[in-house]
Formats: structure tokens, sequence, C-alpha cells
């Protein structure tokens, strides 16, 4: 079984919601959309004719919402799956490292600054290369 | 005649690696500190000679949906195409499958009571395809069949890591007990901690990869005492990739491993990048 406080972790994490059955069964269509963007054809259907492509995909109030207003956050909420709203954020040009800024709300180079300043907690022990076996 | 495991190689799989070898950023005072943990890796490839290599990933929607999703899913084809995944790779070359081999450790999983998902047909999205470009970068085609492992970090409930441990040994049993003469190369990829979602999207933990590093090889055992809702909090919700490190550690067997090869570097896009080497001592 799941712990008490594992199935607890699921909500509790800070600023982390788990993607779980009841995000899954709420995000459904949305992540359904977003799945359908491996194809192409699809992508440019969306960019031609937003309304009529959400519509296909019988969107939710609050999914079509959050897609119009590109708040991933709130995409986030209505049960999207980060996995699957890379998808749609890659037809925006956008990268996970956007999605982080916009997410976090920090401008996009400090986002990045963050990142490469979780360097300085890297024990010397294990930061960079290590050779144990030489191969010629 | 034996089928022999040679050792295993593990690597993160993030797309951003396959956008920076799109544009040839190797070299590049970003990019450079990952890659620089390659040459190493692909010595030892050269030198050990692997026919087949056993992949443990997780699909990141490309393969499965939600509709149907597999905790754990073997593939069983004869070739695995990569796609267009939607977020500007490029598509990668198929891979040639290993069927019987495939058939022979399901029989196993199922024996051992794994009630896993059997795939003929799969598609292996970056996960699978980034790591053997980065081991095999000038390839005209792979030099090694694969058997695919997918393993659900998509949606919870997501198996234990004590779950991962079991399978991959129950996996490195059915490899040794082949009646081939291959050699078989473990792959695990993914990781290490990262987290794309939410507002802790950017949090990466150094400690608890220092922590698996420390005893992946010597006591994987450690690792399994967690659940994965606690590595989600240690390594990010992405850091959960882990499980895949673990299970292909499982497939090496119980036996003394010596490290070949090891590289960590805090960040590449979002993630605490690990690449490591260990064969049997």
């Amino acid at each position: 079984m799941t712990s008490d406080r594992s199935l607890a972790l699921r909500r509790s994490i800070p600023g982390t919601a788990l993607f779980d059955g009841e995000l899954a069964e709420r995000g459904f269509q949305l992540n359904a959309m977003c799945f359908s963007f491996n194809e192409a054809a699809n992508r440019k259907a969306f960019l031609a004719d937003e309304d009529a492509y959400c519509a296909k995909f019988a969107l939710t109030p609050e999914q079509r919402k959050a897609v119009a207003d590109r708040d991933v956050p709130a995409m986030l909420r209505a049960g999207g799956n980060v996995y699957y709203l890379a998808k749609l954020a890659g037809i925006f040009g956008l990268n996970v490292q956007d999605l982080g800024a916009l997410q976090t709300g920090r401008p996009l180079q400090e986002f990045k600054d963050y990142l490469v300043s979780q360097r300085a907690g890297i024990d010397p022990a294990i930061a960079g290369l290590h050779v144990s076996r030489e191969i010629a | 005649m034996m089928a022999e495991i040679v050792g295993a190689y593990f690597t993160s799989h993030v797309p951003a690696i396959g956008g920076a070898i799109a544009r040839g950023d190797q070299h590049n005072e970003y990019w450079k500190p990952f890659f620089d943990g390659f040459p190493s890796v692909r010595r030892w490839l050269a030198e050990v000679k692997p026919d087949v290599a056993v992949v443990f990933s997780n699909d990141h929607g490309l393969n499965f949906f939600l509709d149907a999703m597999p905790t754990f899913a073997v593939g069983a084809a004869k070739s695995y195409a990569n796609e267009d995944e939607g977020w500007g790779l490029p598509v990668y070359k198929s891979f040639e499958g290993h069927p019987a081999l495939s058939w022979h450790v399901i029989e196993e999983l199922v024996g051992s009571e794994f009630d896993i998902t059997t795939c003929q047909k799969m598609l292996v999205d970056h996960a699978v395809s980034i790591p053997f470009e980065l081991a095999w970068p000038d390839a005209a085609e792979w030099p090694v069949k694969i058997v695919p492992i997918a393993i659900n970090t998509v949606q919870f409930p997501v198996p234990s890591p004590k779950r991962c441990l079991a399978l991959g040994r129950a996996v490195g049993r059915a490899l040794r007990s082949w009646q081939g003469n291959e050699r078989i190369v473990v792959i695990g990829t993914g990781g290490l901690s990262h987290q794309l979602e939410g507002e802790r999207a950017g949090f990466m933990n150094p400690d608890y990869d220092k922590f698996c590093l420390d005893h992946l090889a010597a006591d994987p055992d450690a690792l399994t005492q967690h659940s994965v809702e606690e590595v989600a909090q240690l390594a990010g919700t992405q850091g959960i990739e882990i499980l895949n490190w673990i299970a292909a550690r499982g497939a090496l067997g119980d036996v003394p491993l010596a490290e070949v090869t090891r590289n960590y570097h805090i960040p590449i896009s979002n993630t605490a990048a690990c690449t490591l080497v260990l064969e049997p001592a």
C-alpha cells in the first residue's frame, strides 16, 4: 500500500501537484489535445483555427480559458500534464526554460541564472568528470 | 554458450541535448561540461563491443497516452521508430529489435509475477534516441539491437523504487539465462534531479543526486528506502526518472561493480545532468 505519508505528498510538496488519477481525469481532454500535437498537421490546424481545434477536443471552459490566456499554471490546475503541455508550448516556440520562467513568475534570464546558481550546491566530490578506468 | 552482460551506461536524456546536437553546440561554454562526459563512454563501448542494448526509459507522450498507460511495458518488436514529438527535435534513426530476446525477458518477468504490458508495436522517443546519439554520434545505423523497457513516470501511482529494482533484477536473470552469445549492455536513461512544472520548476537537488550516485553501484537497495512520492520531493517531479537507473542497475545483478567513468554537471536546461558507466569488477 502507498502510505498515508506518501499519499499526502501528492498534494503537499511546495509548488507541486503530483499528476495522479484526480488530475489525469480532470485534464484528459486538454492532454488529449496536446498529445495530438505530435503531428505537424494538427499543430497547423490549431494555429489556423484555435477555437475550432479546441472544440474538437471538447476542452472544459477552464481548460479553454487557460489555453486562450497562455496561462501555464492555470493549465496545470485544469489537469494539464507538463509532458503533454510541452507539445503545446512548442507550437509557440517555447521550451521548458521558458515554461519555468512563466510558472515561477521570473524573467527568463533570471530563471536561467537560478538554474546555473544551483551549481554552487554540488559537493566537489561529485562535480565534473571522473574517469576511473582509462581506455586507450 | 552464454550471453554476457558487459555493463551499464546511464545518462540524462532531456530534449535540449538533442537541440544542442542539432545546432552543433557541443563545444560551447554552456554545453561542453556535459558533452565532455562522452568520449570515455564511447571508448568503453568500443572496447566492450555490445550487440544488444536493454534500455530502461520513460515515454513522454509519443507512444503512450493516458487512455492506456502501462506501468511497465516491454517492447517485442522487430524494429522501433522514433517520430515527431511536437517540440522541434529532429526525427532520429530507427532501431532494430531483438524479438527472441524480448520474449525471453517477457517470459521471465511474467514468470516472476510482473504483470507487464507487451508491445509488438512501439515508438521510442528522445529518452531512447538521445542516449544513442550521445554514445554513437557518427553511426550511420545503430551498432546494437534493442530491447526497450518503458516505466511509467507520467501518471501516479508510479511504481516504487523497490519495485523497479526488483523488475531490473528479474530482467537481469533473464539476460543471464539467455542461450545466445550476445554481448549485452544495459542502459538506464533520464534524471537526475529536475522539475519542469509548477512554482517549484527549476528545482534540483545535488545532495540527493550524490546519495544516488554513492549507493547505486554497491548498495542499490539503499535507493529503495524512499517511496516514489518521496523521490519526487527529493529529486523533483521529473527526477523520478531515477527509476530507470535503478531498474538498469538491478539488471546488472548483485555482483561487484566498478565505475568506469562518471560526469555530473548542473545545469543542462532545467536538469542536473549525469552520465555514468558501470561494469562488472
